[in-house]
């Protein structure tokens, strides 16, 4: 049952703990891990028609089904509507989904899912040439655990340490895949912001001997980001008279080709998203006029947990709003946080996500799109939206993903009961009509692992008797 | 914690910011209180919040406890069957009626409850309320003292009663909690507070109720905590057999002063000691009479701890447990009594089931295990019943999972006499929903803490208010 990948992984990973450590100790438990992990991960079931059947779907865009179905094929949703008008093509596989809900997948706009090592390059307050593409890996375990909450599309950040913390990646979560494949081709670029009390490093102290680092205030932040801009314009100032001169006929010399202001300067061209980590009214009204005076649009303000004493203004510079829910007081810039933000911003017509920071809150966005109708009274409609449609149309992928609609990719959820109540669980996950995650495979894979890690447990035991003994080793370590 | 925070939160330099906050006096205080009233003076009275960090401006509790009978709502008392049109009656903060048939006093405040449902008071059995504000200002947090012993660190007397989280989880439906300290291997004894009161005093219901230990730990469920090479192993070996070492210490000590408080209370003749505090904090502990929640998560860690429990015959109950599906068989022969959660935390090991903590409340409910549900939180204790929810999610009955956080805790920490249910006699913590409290889009109408109606706002609610009138 195990693919080429999951054998691959096994094998990264013993590689490189055996590399580390060149201890058998630490190797057993590299490939204890491995064979757990790859046995959770998908096998991919390649079904080229999947019919969802008598399921109550949630459409996001065109309402609630009843008894609806939807029909897959290939990656693609090729027809929704009530279940006595669907056709069912031959061979096609069933799911009858009586009594169940069928919601698109969960989008979620700022995850810190699957980099690996640090997510912060701290060494600069400016390190907007640093991708998160680089540092994808598909052996982080919670990608697993957010497809069990239904969740199939994350914009991947970096940290806050920085004012410009560098480029983001949209991605889907098909565990099991080589990160090559998790990409989404098509989705715009992106690049991290962050404003208040981490890139200005109050609750941080430098380790003895590493001096502190600029920026300390908020002033400080603007600057910084500021400063940005109007380096770039000379950057592409220079570029623009090079260009022109050699269009004349001279042979100038060209201007050193600069990463950084690449980046800087496609933000000014429009053709990279800023995502901006922010928390307090100040900071947030900072940026958007920084914004409108140095030229570039905001696509969406993170966290923006004081977003409701300012949700007019940035509701006029067109900026979206994303943020967990009820989070407060965790620091002094978020004591001002209030559950009602939420609802408040979707009041004002500013675009409102719910999204993560966490790869736990990750596994269940869907409660804090229900948090937004107990706190403001959303709809169960608007809250839905929360953690779907407005997502994808923050990360312009809403052509694709965020609804169920034919056309769209078929990421999908089925649910036991309503997504919004606090006791309905997943059961099936789809990306693109491959299914990734499903609780009765989970179930049935469980005794099964189990058994294959105590064997392999055994073996490497009896393998370490026999060579030199470990004084101490407990294979119950961990 | 969230991740963006991670890197810059972890307060290397904790001196730094003391003295911030808890400038503040009592004639403002006084003025405040009486601002309240009125929404002007309230918004008047949030002009000056930011210079008033960690204080309250909601009423803490009116004094008042009238006759109330709820009459046609759907009845939950917990301990006995749902009442679909039913009654309570409380007087002077004591349930006096609960039922189909009930004289209603003349005296009485009548609320209509047709439609709405009335709950027993959410109980939290573990929380940092009180005792943190602003988790990364230092001066508004009292959790962890220095040191690894500290048994007489007691929650009771650090908390403060206008802390702004104390009325965004009460206004849940959350009416108790157990307050404990944190940090080290004793951290300190903790107390089960009302979410009402003017003093600390006042909001105690029992305290100390439990000594709170965190088990000390080999190493945690991380790949990267493996010890690299023997070195490694033979230091952490070291340091963890020193840390049980250390608390075993400790507790020998307070039972030998326990058997010599004893010795020379019975007989004046016997020498004169000094006093001291730490294990005189422990004396009831050693002998029998108050419980120890026991901190561990990992299966090593439980076992060593339950055998800890049986070497100093003490009366354990097991906190976090991640693994406690491991060691079923050791809990129920010893009759332990579990506290789970947090619920909504994602599981230690990278191999271990994606549903664990969701599932363990149905392992322990099916093997006849006594258990309770915690948040562990402090700002977000309000969702204390989604903890609980999610093992109903996963296979735990709906009512068990609403008496993990009423009528088990309290049966736990001793207090089932009077908190947990609504039993005539009982304090009259009630909560008035028009729904299931465990389901979010639920909302809570009205609470009751023994006998006072709450005000329901905090700080959030007015901040909501104040922005909902900008132009």
């Amino acid at each position: 049952m195990r693919t080429a990948n999951s054998e691959q992984r096994a094998a990264s990973r013993r590689e490189r703990h055996a590399l580390a450590s060149a201890r058998p100790l630490a190797v057993g438990f590299a490939i204890a891990i491995a064979i757990a992990m790859s046995a959770s991960a998908a096998q991919p079931v390649a079904a080229p028609v999947t019919v969802i059947r008598h399921a109550t779907i949630l459409t996001i865009t065109k309402g609630t089904i009843p008894d609806g179905a939807v029909v897959i094929r290939g990656s693609k949703i090729d027809w929704v509507g009530p279940d006595a008008s669907a056709s069912l093509p031959a061979g096609a596989r069933v799911i009858d989904a009586t009594g169940k809900f069928v919601m698109p997948g969960i989008v979620d706009t700022h995850s810190h899912t699957a980099i690996e090592g640090g997510i912060n390059e701290v060494s600069l307050p400016n390190t907007g040439m640093v991708r998160i593409a680089d540092v994808l890996t598909n052996e982080d375990i919670n990608v697993y655990r957010e497809l069990a909450g239904g969740t199939t599309t994350a914009l991947v950040l970096h940290g806050s340490a920085n004012p410009i913390g560098g480029q983001s990646q949209i991605v889907k979560w098909k565990w099991g895949r080589p990160v090559s494949e998790w990409i989404v081709a098509d989705a715009p670029r992106t690049i991290k912001f962050a404003l208040g009390e981490n890139p200005k490093s109050s609750n941080f102290r430098p380790p003895p001997g590493i001096p502190l680092q600029y920026p300390a205030t908020r002033m400080g932040v603007e600057e910084v980001i500021r400063g940005a801009f109007v380096s770039a314009r000379d950057y592409m100032a220079k570029w623009d008279e090079y260009n022109a001169r050699k269009a004349r006929g001279g042979n100038p010399i060209p201007p050193r080709k600069d990463l950084l202001m690449e980046e800087m300067a496609d933000v000014l061209r429009g053709k990279v998203d800023v995502h901006a980590h922010c928390y307090r009214e100040d900071e947030i009204m900072m940026l958007l006029n920084l914004g409108d005076e140095e030229g570039f649009k905001i696509r969406e303000l993170q966290h923006v947990l004081e977003g409701y004493k300012v949700a007019k203004e940035i509701a006029a510079h067109g900026a979206g709003g994303g943020t967990f829910i009820d989070w407060w007081g965790f620091k002094a810039e978020a004591y001002d946080a209030i559950p009602y933000n939420v609802a408040m911003l979707v009041r004002a017509g500013v675009l409102t996500s719910v999204n993560s920071d966490s790869d736990e809150l990750a596994r269940r966005l869907n409660q804090d799109a229900a948090k937004a109708m107990k706190y403001g009274g959303l709809s169960e409609e608007e809250a839905l939206k929360l953690c779907t449609i407005n997502g994808a149309r923050q990360l312009r992928l809403d052509h694709r993903i965020g609804s169920i609609e034919a056309g769209k990719d078929a990421d999908l959820v089925i649910w036991t009961g309503h997504p919004l109540s606090t006791y309905s669980r997943v059961e099936t996950t789809f990306i693109e009509g491959e299914v990734y995650f499903d609780r009765a495979r989970d179930l049935a894979n469980r005794q099964v692992l189990a058994q294959e890690k105590r064997d392999r447990l055994k073996k490497e035991a009896e393998e370490e008797a026999k060579s030199k003994p470990v004084k101490g080793a407990n294979h119950e370590t961990r | 914690m969230r991740r963006d925070d991670e890197m810059r939160s972890q307060i290397a330099d904790r001196g730094s910011q003391a003295g911030q906050s808890g400038v503040h006096s009592q004639s403002a205080d006084r003025h405040l209180r009486s601002a309240i009233c009125h929404l002007r003076s309230v918004f008047l009275a949030l002009l000056v919040a930011p210079a008033l960090l960690a204080q309250s401006v909601i009423v803490n509790s009116t004094g008042k406890k009238p006759t109330v009978a709820i009459t046609h709502a759907a009845i939950y008392p917990v301990t006995s069957a749902p009442i679909p049109d039913g009654t309570i009656v409380f007087s002077k903060g004591v349930i006096t009626a609960v039922g189909t048939n009930v004289a209603i006093p003349a005296d009485a405040m009548v609320i209509d409850g047709k439609g709405l449902s009335v709950y027993p008071g959410l109980i939290d059995s573990g929380t940092t309320i009180g005792l943190t504000e602003v988790d990364s200002v230092p001066g508004t947090v009292d959790t962890t003292e220095l040191g690894d012993l500290n048994p007489n660190a007691r929650a009771a007397v650090a908390i403060n009663p206008n802390s702004n989280l104390i009325p965004v989880a009460r206004i849940n439906g959350i009416t108790s909690v157990i307050t404990e300290p944190q940090g080290g291997i004793v951290s300190g004894q903790d107390a089960l507070i009302q979410l009402a009161g003017w003093t600390p005093a006042e909001m105690v219901i029992k305290a100390p109720v439990a000594l709170h230990i965190r088990f000390p730990r080999l190493r945690s469920a991380s790949f990267e905590d493996v010890p690299q090479d023997q070195e490694a192993e033979k230091n952490a070996r070291k340091v963890y057999t020193e840390q049980v070492d250390k608390l075993r210490d400790l507790f020998r000590d307070a039972q030998a002063y326990a058997k010599a408080n004893d010795a020379r209370a019975k007989d004046a003749r016997v020498q004169r000691f000094d006093r001291d505090l730490m294990l005189e904090s422990m004396i009831d502990v050693v002998e029998g009479r108050e419980p120890v929640v026991m901190h561990a998560d990992l299966e090593r860690d439980i076992r060593a701890a339950l055998a800890f429990g049986d070497e100093f015959k003490l009366k354990v109950i097991l906190a976090g447990a991640q693994d406690v599906g491991r060691v079923i068989p050791e809990i129920k022969s010893r009759n332990i009594p579990v506290i789970l959660g947090p619920i909504l935390a994602l599981p230690q090991r990278e191999d271990d089931p994606y549903d664990l903590l969701f599932s363990n409340a149905k392992t322990l409910y099916d093997n006849g295990i006594r258990f309770a549900i915690q948040s562990s939180d402090s700002h977000n204790v309000r969702n204390l019943p989604y903890h609980a929810a999610a093992c109903a999610a996963f296979g735990l009955p709906k009512d068990v999972a609403l008496k993990a956080i009423t009528i088990f805790p309290a049966e736990i920490f001793g207090v089932a006499d009077r908190v947990g249910s609504l039993e005539a006699g009982k304090r009259a913590d009630v909560v008035i929903t028009d729904g299931d409290p465990l389901e979010i889009r639920t909302n809570v109408k009205r609470v009751f803490i023994a006998g006072e109606e709450i005000p329901m706002d905090s700080y959030q609610t007015l901040l909501y208010k104040k922005f909902l009138q900008k132009p």
